[in-house]
């Protein structure tokens, strides 16, 4: 499968002004029982949406593609199901000054990009959104820069996620042409390494 | 991680040996490196999609030999004879049960002795062992850490890439040490250590580290107490937690169903002992926590790091100088129903849960039991136990641990994830406060609506023996009397 190309995207930016959002916030775990990859849109942030003033419940920030959320944001569970979420609701960029792990690849391998902005800057991004609801913010993955009013911000992200967010690649398919390589480890690993089967209890 | 001339850490060892291809290029422009993965734990949640993906590509999966699942998140504790009531949550059992059939996974499900919690499984088994990496789509597999493997929880995507390469593109993580020197006092355990290091570092202080716990204090525990420290690694933020393997390692792992026997035994033993850090070796960074003047620690707020000593009140937003971490502390308040200065001893909860992939192992039982017997449960509170596997069920059983809790006005359930993240029916209702031995404290993990302060199985039992967050020294000492009489009674 190959993953949509990333190069540039402009979008009405969301002040998420919130630290520590864990992935239990952005979809808790009743939604996770479906077997699908897609369709989650109805369970992004479903405890906050049902409060009238989340930010989401506001136009125009309901029709929002960019996320500027606060820092440690995507804590907690592994679940991709967090990522599939935010795309389904129509997200394509997340601003934080600082993502969990798990969350941060899981967006990689997803086609969402999870770009680090200085908190500073967020601040800057969160004064302009809320003074100017509906600013869109354009994200270049080219330069590395996010643009918001007249403010513009570098941001980080690691240059193979970057390579393969811009030429829309497929991991599985990059590993598998190394595929003698992995044969020829699998030769020098230990014969007391532990096999599952056949299954001893 | 850390410069080439000095030494090697545990963790950098264990990377290094499972490198089956370099990453191109030094600094920023580095490439990942293609790590082999030794044992992939499977469970029904993160699955589905994984294996969907290999069957529209027209994958194989790589290595069932070094593959297993178990059903735990969505099991019901209560009646696992009857039918799954909730239709999703039977859909992806039997999804799982269909997809392991198909690409012949060995798989472990309700109603099998081996069943239970992924990460009480692989341990129990003897398949979680020192040197291996290990991976799950769960991000508690930072428990198998405790053996000196390199483990940590993937996404979906990643779980896919498994599965069909056996492998996982990754570049190297940093390392953190985390010194834990002294001893602990009685009623302090491996859970305090652990909620204390989060507090000290941050939700995100262990971000892109794997952490090592060294010292002391963590060569004392148990390898059970071990797997409740790394387990919760992920908490901090990091990617992973270890403890190098030394005697008690060894001691576990010794005659278990899939450790390794005769000259494999000897071997395995001599590379496991090469497994620690070097004397000369850099980490990173570094953590140092005093194990003896460490007290029993809980959580009032909404993420792992807003805890406190159980002997300490209620923080004020005021207190934190960071504007985040104020407006932070100040949601988590409202949430939690809880006014700054309260003593954390006067908090009565309505639920104390004991079990979860943090504490849910058999020691963890005895210790509860321990403190229970010949006492009376509070009448207002709800006391859950949920073994973390069947086997750990039967263990318990074997030992009259069960007719303690029963006796004691606890309900004994089957084994699962069961109440730290609600998939299943157990669930807290709107408003409803609980003392709980899992791992997050996050807004309705526990059911929507509901409160959640985490403790170890120690503060668990003394609280629902006083209603109010406690600790054994709370108590009033055991009527030893009535203590017998109960005893007597049960055994008749």
């Amino acid at each position: 499968m190959t993953m949509e190309k990333f190069t540039t995207h402009t979008g009405i930016g969301v002040p998420l002004r919130q630290s520590n959002v864990d992935t239990d916030q952005i979809i808790p775990a009743v939604y996770l029982k479906r077997i699908t990859r897609t369709g989650f849109e109805d369970a992004l942030f479903s405890a906050w949406r049902k409060k009238d003033d989340f930010i989401l419940n506001q136009e125009p920030f309901n029709r929002g593609s960019v996320l500027v959320a606060g820092s440690d944001f995507g804590t907690g569970s592994s679940r991709e199901h967090a990522v599939w979420a935010l795309k389904d609701y129509g997200f394509r960029v997340v601003l934080s000054s600082r993502f969990a792990d798990i969350f941060r690849g899981n967006s990689g391998k997803q086609g969402l990009l999870a770009a680090q902005v200085a908190q500073d800057d967020i601040e800057l991004i969160w004064k302009e959104l809320e003074n100017h609801p509906g600013t869109e913010i354009t994200v270049d993955l080219n330069s590395k820069t996010v643009v918001c009013g007249t403010l513009t911000a570098p941001f980080e992200i690691d240059d193979y996620t970057r390579w393969r967010l811009l030429e829309g690649l497929d991991d599985i398919g990059l590993t598998l042409q190394h595929e003698e390589e992995i044969t020829s480890y699998e030769a020098t690993r230990p014969s007391w390494k532990p096999k599952t089967l056949p299954a001893r209890s | 991680m850390a410069g080439t001339t000095a030494g090697k850490t545990l963790a950098e060892k264990v990377w290094n040996t499972h490198v089956v291809r370099k990453g191109d290029g030094e600094g920023a422009a580095q490439q990942p490196d293609l790590l082999y993965i030794d044992l992939h734990l499977v469970h029904e949640v993160t699955s589905p999609q994984a294996f969907e993906g290999l069957r529209l590509a027209g994958r194989p999966l790589r290595r069932p030999d070094l593959t297993i699942a178990t059903e735990d998140h969505n099991t019901p504790t209560l009646d696992i004879d009857k039918p799954i009531a909730d239709p999703t949550s039977r859909t992806q059992i039997e999804t799982l049960r269909a997809n392991c059939k198909e690409f012949g996974v060995r798989l472990h499900s309700l109603g099998d002795a081996e069943q239970g919690i992924v990460h009480v499984v692989g341990p129990q088994l003897g398949l979680t062992q020192p040197g291996l990496t290990v991976v799950c789509g769960d991000s508690h597999t930072s428990t198998h850490g405790a053996f000196g493997a390199l483990a940590f929880g993937i996404g979906t995507s990643e779980v896919e890439h498994v599965m069909a390469t056996q492998t996982l593109s990754l570049k190297p993580f940093k390392t953190m040490a985390i010194n834990v020197e002294g001893t602990l006092r009685p009623g302090v355990t491996s859970k305090d250590i652990i909620l204390a290091v989060i507090a000290k570092i941050g939700t995100g202080g262990g971000q892109g580290y794997v952490l090592e716990y060294r010292g002391s204090a963590i060569r004392d525990l148990s390898m059970e107490a071990r797997m409740t420290i790394c387990n919760m690694s992920i908490e901090a933020g990091a990617r992973a937690g270890m403890v190098a393997p030394d005697e008690t390692t060894f001691e576990y792992l010794k005659g278990r169903p899939h450790a390794p026997e005769g000259a494999d035994w000897d071997a395995a033993v001599e590379y496991w002992q090469t497994l620690r850090t070097e004397d000369d070796a850099e980490f990173d960074a570094e953590v140092f926590l005093d194990a003896d003047t460490l007290e029993p620690f809980v959580t009032w707020g909404t993420n792992p790091g807003q805890g406190v000593s159980l002997s300490e009140s209620v923080p004020s937003p005021e207190d934190f100088a960071d504007e985040n971490a104020k407006a932070s502390a100040e949601r988590a308040l409202t949430y939690m129903d809880l006014k700054a200065g309260t003593p954390m001893k006067d908090i009565r909860v309505d639920t104390v849960f004991l079990g979860s992939c943090t504490n849910s192992r058999i020691e963890d039982l005895r210790i509860a039991a321990d403190i229970i017997r010949g006492r009376s449960k509070d009448p207002n509170i709800r006391m859950m136990v949920v073994p973390g596997s069947a086997r750990v069920r039967l263990e318990a059983e074997a030992e009259g641990l069960d007719q303690v809790f029963k006796d004691f006005g606890a309900e004994w359930r089957f084994a699962g994830c069961s109440m730290c993240l609600g998939m299943n029916p157990d669930q807290l209702a709107p408003g409803e406060r609980c003392a709980s031995t899992s791992n997050r404290n996050f807004e309705g993990r526990q059911g929507k609506g509901g409160r959640t302060h985490l403790v170890s199985p120690v503060v668990a039992a003394a609280t629902a023996v006083r209603g109010t967050l406690s600790s054994p020294s709370d108590l009033d000492p055991v009527d030893e009397g009535q203590a017998r009489r109960l005893s007597e009674t049960s055994a008749a």
